[in-house]
């Protein structure tokens, strides 16, 4: 079953990082992606522009809408996303433990749900 | 979903409290039901993950068994007969659906055939467990989905145990059902290393469902979780709480036959220690020792110890109170709960005097004291010891009104009319 993991944290943590602390933080999540390419269950990833510079489109109400910023204010926002490829919700959990994010802000696991509607 | 017939049979009080009439073929399910209930769903859903259907799939061959076995008599093997009715039955659903693979269903239909040895029944069992105390499974569900899922029960039981609208229960077990089945919770028993981390989720869910019919049930769902609590001593030996729970369990159930006299209900300490099961009470204490030498204790240890205090009366003729308020001391640092506060106010008031129970009593800060009917119980009873007799009868009533069992009630009743017995 494929996995997402949604990693949220409060952007206001990484205003202070320094250009070490990025090179650091990139480095661990190469570690972290390198081990998931490994074991074979990597499929995708990506780490976002912080959600102030979220553009959000909708047609809901009938007629386009397009909105500067995110579609919901919160404190903490949505920074990235892996895609995993594992057997079961433990196996992602394993992985979603291992994950640098989970140090400093939450990550929400949620099953693909293509194929079963 | 349609009602499983063995379901209310398991239970006959809900149907108009009047027992079923049992023909064989009725009672000979009845005893598959109960002993393979959580085995046959969790062999029904293990591959899917699908609960729902797991459970439709076997109320449909629960009904044809009711159908055919009078008529044909009881097959060899009863519960391979249900499971492989209930196999072909989601086959035919899967078909109707036509979004299941039906190589998968193949396999399936495979292990029918091997799935007698007493040991994969425990399997099945525990693996249904753990995913009813899953983390990922809200920690207020766990205990009503192992009720239901793992022992059968309908949700409406459910809901009167645990204080619910019958249709906020069905709902909400409809959910954490749904949760398993989308989110791929897996079917198995965890690995010896996760013992740790997952085995005190399934204790406290298999604890609750001791607790829902310890006192009004016919007894077969106690003797279900007992059972329960002790597979998990065996398959965690090392676990001090897995044996303290098991040895708390079986001092309890130790005192059955003494609880209710005349329908009243008899506090431990004034109970007749000849109606006392000794062979369980020893068993369970000779457990509850090898738990403490492991040098960890525990909530359910505590809780076992208190217990094992309460059935040294049988051996000492009487109860030792400083004990019992040290134990008391204890469990409530390790895991502090309301019943835990008013139990330890009721004994510090017999080993100190109600004065102290009193303010011990007046110490306790959780939510829900003043509609928790032992708290007024207690204080009634410390208040009459005190020659507050007023007071005493106006808590006593307070409680009255609390309470929802019969045994309880009567006791209750009996308390008052002593007490007016006092003031006269």
């Amino acid at each position: 079953m494929r996995y997402t993991f949604l990693l949220y944290s409060d952007p206001a943590m990484a205003a202070n990082m320094t250009e070490e602390d990025w090179a650091k933080s990139k480095e661990i999540y190469g570690q972290y992606i390198g081990a998931l390419q490994e074991a074979g269950v990597f499929v995708d990833t990506d780490w976002l522009h912080p959600a102030d510079t979220a553009t959000t489109i909708t047609l809901a109400g009938g007629e386009k809408q397009v909105q500067d910023g995110p579609f919901a204010e919160t404190k903490e926002t949505l920074g990235g996303f892996f895609a995993i490829d594992v057997e079961n919700l433990d196996e992602a959990l394993k992985w979603a433990e291992k994950c640098p994010h989970v140090h400093y802000g939450k990550l929400e696991i949620r099953a693909s749900a293509m194929g079963s509607v | 979903m349609p009602a499983c017939p063995l379901r209310q049979a398991r239970n006959p009080r809900i149907r108009n409290g009047q027992r079923v009439s049992r023909t064989d073929a009725q009672a000979r399910a009845e005893d598959v039901a109960r002993a393979a209930y959580g085995k046959l769903i969790a062999m029904l859903a293990s591959r899917s993950g699908d609960i729902i259907a797991a459970e439709d799939a076997l109320a449909d061959s629960f009904v044809a068994a009711l159908k055919t076995w009078p008529e044909r008599g009881i097959p060899d093997k009863p519960e391979a007969w249900l499971l492989t009715v209930a196999k072909n039955r989601r086959t035919d659903q899967a078909r109707k659906d036509a979004r299941l693979v039906i190589t998968d269903e193949a396999n399936d239909m495979a292990d029918t055939q091997a799935i007698e040895p007493e040991e994969a029944q425990l399997d099945e069992r525990l693996k249904l467990m753990f995913v009813c105390a899953h983390p990922a499974i809200d920690e207020t569900i766990r205990t009503p989905l192992m009720l239901q899922t793992v022992l059968g029960l309908e949700a409406e039981q459910i809901a009167k145990a645990f204080l619910i609208k019958p249709a906020t229960m069905a709902q909400r077990l409809v959910r954490a059902k749904k949760k398993i089945k989308s989110a791929g919770i897996p079917f198995v028993v965890p690995e010896p290393e996760a013992y740790p981390e997952r085995m005190s989720a399934v204790l406290e869910a298999v604890y609750g469902a001791y607790a829902v019919d310890w006192l009004e049930g016919d007894g077969d769902l106690s003797h279900e979780a007992f059972f329960l609590s002790n597979i998990l001593a065996e398959l965690d030996p090392e676990n001090p709480e897995a044996l303290g729970l098991t040895a708390l369990i079986g001092l309890i159930e130790s005192r059955r036959d003494a609880r209710i006299h005349n329908g009243v209900l008899v506090p431990v300490p004034e109970q007749d220690v000849d109606l006392w099961d000794r062979p369980l009470i020893d068993r369970s204490a000779s457990i509850l020792t090898q738990a403490s030498l492991k040098g960890r204790p525990g909530r359910f240890q505590l809780e076992a110890a208190i217990q094992s205090v309460h059935a040294a009366r049988s051996v000492t003729g009487k109860t030792d109170w400083r004990a019992l308020s040290q134990l008391y001391h204890g469990l409530m640092q390790a895991h502090p709960s309301i019943g835990g506060a008013v139990s330890r106010a009721a004994v510090v008031s017999e080993d100190a005097g109600p004065a102290e129970g009193l303010k011990m009593l007046d110490l306790i800060a959780f939510d829900g004291l003043d509609s928790y009917q032992p708290f007024h119980a207690v204080r009634a009873h410390c208040l009459s010891e005190l020659g507050r007799v007023a007071e005493a009868a106006e808590a006593y009533n307070t409680a009255l009104m609390l309470c929802t069992d019969e045994p309880s009630q009567r006791w209750l009743e009996k308390k008052t009319a002593d007490l007016r017995k006092k003031m006269s």
